[in-house]
């Protein structure tokens, strides 16, 4: 990519933290050719979003642009005044945030905030001719143009259809430059698709330069023509997306490439040890150094530079041309032994449940076997959550059978026996909210002893630092409270409060959608070895397809509140028989797919 | 077999209470220092001003109201006792009637709004509706018909001041509480089955003590300016003694002879009612900073 055709270049991008001077962007540049899109990977707090801030010239709150320089054609945007640059923003470079339904104003009508965009640069000469280009613009992304649509409220769209407008707004005034912040991140995979259908089709159409800010991998992979890698605040790797995916040289790449699910093929997740260091911890030498497997003492002398290792891929390890050599190493398939026809520990006969008057789930009817992992798989609203609940008695509102060991389970956990409260437990989606923050680690893992009683105090420290050990934390964070540790960290320890009442069914409720893909992958692995360790029955809730394959033997595909589909993990994910499943598996973004396109 | 072993190395080994650090900010508050020092000033006033009193709060000193009575530093008041030995034992009464009654208000009104909070069903709007009841008059009037009722002893005015202070303090914590109740660490202690009390006390309680602090401080301010009231009206625990309140109201009428009479016990009054209102605000305020860094989390 010749800069001189570039759309924007961005050299040498320097942000700190406001006051102590600490790097949170160091050292970034790079450029977008019109109708190019260009990926920018990283896990939380690698300084992605910071970045794509830093490109319409705006720091939040505690952060400051140092130095380095955004070109906009002869614009350089880090040298104007606050004034001019509030001009250019949605004329000359767009933003698309992340959650559109916090980014729209709530109380004034779309088509108002779609020309109050346009009055606000001045676009066009007469009403007449804004309102013709707010009806173009609701074309372009696909919504419905007519006057009623466009009297509706942010409220009344959906997810999908907010995220449109947002698409909407930021390509109005027509912008050379466009930086979308995860713009799918909370939706569902068929909106999701969509969301990217026309992101890639209004970029190419109108020649936009377009950052893609994300963390998912397998996303960038199939919108993204180039890709750079985000680490500890640099690029680590920048190059075509097939090549960064195939032949990727840097050591975290291939890290990260391992630690996504895939659909095809069902083998192990590797996570990566440890975890990324925040500004001001950063070590002197190659950032990754300290998780790295191909680390040498002179990687801790200097951070490596960005060189070149192929044509337009660049890289920023002393070894990659060895690391490019050996490739990602792939774990083996998991060994999958056929359900013998046991006793299920877990009977759901024609269950239903309702929410605020309405029913949400309509007779399900599964059976959990000993030992077994089942994963229930659906997207938001289709009431996976909800007989989760039901089954930990957290979700009072249902009707139809449930039983555990042939004992049928009341409705609220408070009126089970103690022995079933025990044997059932169940981790939250969020570790953020599941942890009380103003309690110790070792008063929230012991919590369950003080109810189930048996365990004398002298006997308490020591089973929780059995359960900190058997989750791969040490028990020196017995003493800490949970603001104090990653949500990987928080995840371990929500686990671990769950095993402490040595359960025989333990119910995991989306529990890595909160949580980076490397410590996903880190988790789903000590789940994996947990169940089979301690012969676990789980029922493992999740919207991510690709992630079933690296843990369930059977899966159950939701829909609206019923099962579409139940069999073998290989049978749904290779064979799927319900329509449904079908259009789930093929709108799911998928590195695979993205790569065999890429190539033909 | 997976990488289970990887064991993360803690980077931070140390403990600490976040309400302890939501104090400990506070006090680096410029309000809330002035605030605790006025506070400890007044308190070392009520404690030990009756031991360094040059005369008996109720002896007689010499002519009433005026200046110019030999070892009376502030003059006398009404009936010629000595005005700084009555304001140095009359703090007493007030400080001790005002932190008993708010303490029992906060008990109360914690209980009421932690039940209501945490019920989510027709208890809560049977509880909050008879708070608004009692909210809807105002705290003066509802102590003064209750003393009028029973006479002005001290459980009462405990038990008037406390019971009005109680609905207030039950929004509060119903209002914290309420988003609290929803987290999923309230549901994983049911899942278990922890008594709901318990969940009350060591799940929620702790995670809404910082706008509770703030409640406090401004609910003790109130308490002393009833009392203070109460007592300007007559009504006192121990009629005859010295109290601040009772003597505004014994020496108004001599306010151009003799102010001081009047001037000490306003003076401590005011002093004291700011220095609980700095305090609170100081917490509010450090409360806020910490919320704000807090946010990701």
């Amino acid at each position: 990519m010749t800069t001189d055709r570039a759309a924007i270049v961005v050299k040498g991008l320097r942000i700190v933290v406001e006051g102590s001077g600490l790097d949170i962007v160091n050292d970034v540049s790079f450029s977008i050719a019109p109708g190019e899109v260009l990926g920018l990977v990283g896990e939380s707090g690698s300084g992605k979003t910071t970045v794509g801030l830093a490109l319409l010239g705006h720091s939040r709150r505690g952060a400051q642009i140092k130095s380095g320089s955004v070109r906009i054609g002869d614009v350089e945007v880090l040298e104007l005044e606050e004034h001019d640059r509030q001009r250019l923003r949605g004329r000359l470079i767009s933003y698309v945030p992340q959650d559109p339904a916090s980014a729209l104003n709530p109380a004034l009508r779309i088509g108002t905030q779609l020309r109050e965009v346009l009055e606000a640069h001045n676009f066009g000469k007469s009403a007449a001719e804004r309102r013709a280009r707010v009806a173009e613009m609701m074309r372009e992304v696909a919504l419905p143009d007519e006057a009623a649509f466009l009297r509706k409220y942010p409220h009344e769209l959906s997810g999908g259809q907010q995220q449109r407008i947002g698409l909407a707004i930021a390509f109005a005034c027509r912008p050379r430059v466009i930086v979308l912040d995860e713009p799918t991140t909370g939706l569902d995979v068929t909106t999701q698709a969509h969301v990217l259908d026309t992101v890639r089709n209004l970029a190419t159409a109108h020649g936009v330069a377009a950052l893609y800010v994300s963390h998912d991998l397998a996303v960038v992979g199939t919108l993204a023509t180039r890709v750079a890698v985000m680490y500890a605040g640099r690029i680590i790797e920048l190059g075509p997306s097939a090549n960064l995916f195939q032949a990727s040289s840097h050591p975290y790449t291939q890290r990260l490439i391992v630690a996504i699910p895939h659909l095809t093929g069902g083998r192990e997740l590797v996570g990566i040890p440890g975890h990324a260091p925040s500004p001001g911890r950063r070590p002197s030498g190659c950032a990754f150094e300290p998780r790295c497997t191909y680390a040498i003492a002179q990687c801790r002398e200097a951070v490596p530079a960005l060189r070149p290792i192929a044509d337009l891929h660049d890289v920023r390890c002393i070894r990659a041309e060895e690391v490019r050599g050996h490739g990602p190493t792939r774990s083996e398939e998991i060994p999958r032994g056929g359900i013998e026809s046991v006793q299920s520990v877990l009977t759901l006969r024609s269950v239903h449940a309702g929410y605020r008057g309405r029913t949400v789930l309509h007779d399900i009817t599964l059976d959990i076997a000993p030992q077994e992992c089942l994963a229930l798989v659906g997207e938001s609203g289709s009431g996976k959550t909800t007989l989760a609940r039901s089954i930990a008695g957290l979700h009072s509102d249902r009707w139809g059978e449930i039983a555990y060991k042939g004992t049928a389970l009341a409705n609220v956990a408070r009126a089970r026996p103690r022995e079933i409260r025990r044997s059932i437990q169940y981790v939250f989606q969020n570790p953020y909210g599941s942890l009380n923050p103003r309690r110790t680690i070792r008063q929230i893992i012991s919590q369950p002893l003080e109810v189930f009683g048996h365990v004398r105090q002298d006997q308490v420290d020591r089973r929780v630092a059995e359960m900190l050990e058997r989750v791969s934390l040490t028990a020196s964070y017995a003493n800490r409270f949970p603001d104090q540790l990653s949500g990987g960290e928080r995840q371990r320890v929500a686990i671990a409060r769950a095993l402490i009442c040595e359960p025989s069914v333990l119910i995991c409720d989306e529990v890595t959608s909160a949580l980076d893909v490397s410590v996903q992958a880190a988790i789903v692995e000590l789940l994996h070895s947990l169940q089979r360790d301690l012969g676990l029955a789980m029922l493992f809730v999740t919207h991510n397809l690709p992630l079933v394959r690296s843990i369930a033997q059977r899966v159950a595909v939701m829909s609206h509140g019923r099962i579409v589909e139940l069999g073998g993990v290989a049978q749904i994910l290779e064979s799927p028989k319900d329509e449904y499943t079908s259009r789930l598996l093929s709108d799911t973004p998928s590195l695979e797919l993205a790569l065999e396109t890429a190539v033909s | 077999m997976a990488v289970v072993s990887q064991a993360i190395t803690p980077e931070v080994l140390t403990t600490r209470r976040p309400t302890g650090a939501l104090l400990r900010s506070a006090l680096g508050l410029r309000r809330t220092q002035i605030g605790v020092g006025l506070l400890l000033l007044i308190l070392a006033v009520v404690l030990l001003g009756p031991r360094v009193a040059p005369h008996d709060p109720n002896a007689f000193v010499g002519t009433p109201s005026s200046l110019g009575v030999p070892g009376a530093l502030f003059g006398t008041d009404h009936i010629g006792q000595d005005v700084w030995s009555r304001f140095l034992s009359g703090g007493f009464t007030i400080l001790s009637l005002a932190a008993i009654a708010t303490a029992l208000g906060l008990i109360l009104g914690i209980a009421v709004g932690l039940v209501a909070a945490y019920s989510r069903n027709f208890l809560d709007d049977v509880l909050m509706r008879i708070m608004d009841v009692i909210l809807a008059f105002p705290q003066i009037m509802l102590a003064l018909v209750a003393i009028a009722t029973v006479g002005p002893n001290p459980l009462t005015i405990i038990l008037a001041v406390g019971l009005t202070t109680m609905p207030r303090v039950a929004r509060v914590t119903r209002g914290a509480s309420q988003p609290v109740v929803e987290r999923d660490f309230v549901a994983a202690a049911e899942a278990i089955g922890v008594p709901r009390y318990r969940i009350l006390l060591s799940e929620i309680f702790p995670n809404i003590l910082s706008p509770l602090l703030v409640e406090a401080s401004l609910r003790l301010t109130y308490a002393i300016g009833v009392i203070a009231a109460l007592a300007f009206l007559g009504f006192t625990a121990h009629p005859g003694a010295a109290d601040w309140g009772l003597m505004i109201q014994e020496n108004y009428i001599a306010l151009t002879v003799q102010p001081w009479g009047v001037i000490l016990p306003v003076a401590a009054i005011a002093l004291l009612t700011i220095s609980t209102g700095l305090i609170g605000d100081g917490i509010a305020r450090a409360s806020a900073g910490i919320d704000r860094t807090r946010g990701a989390g």
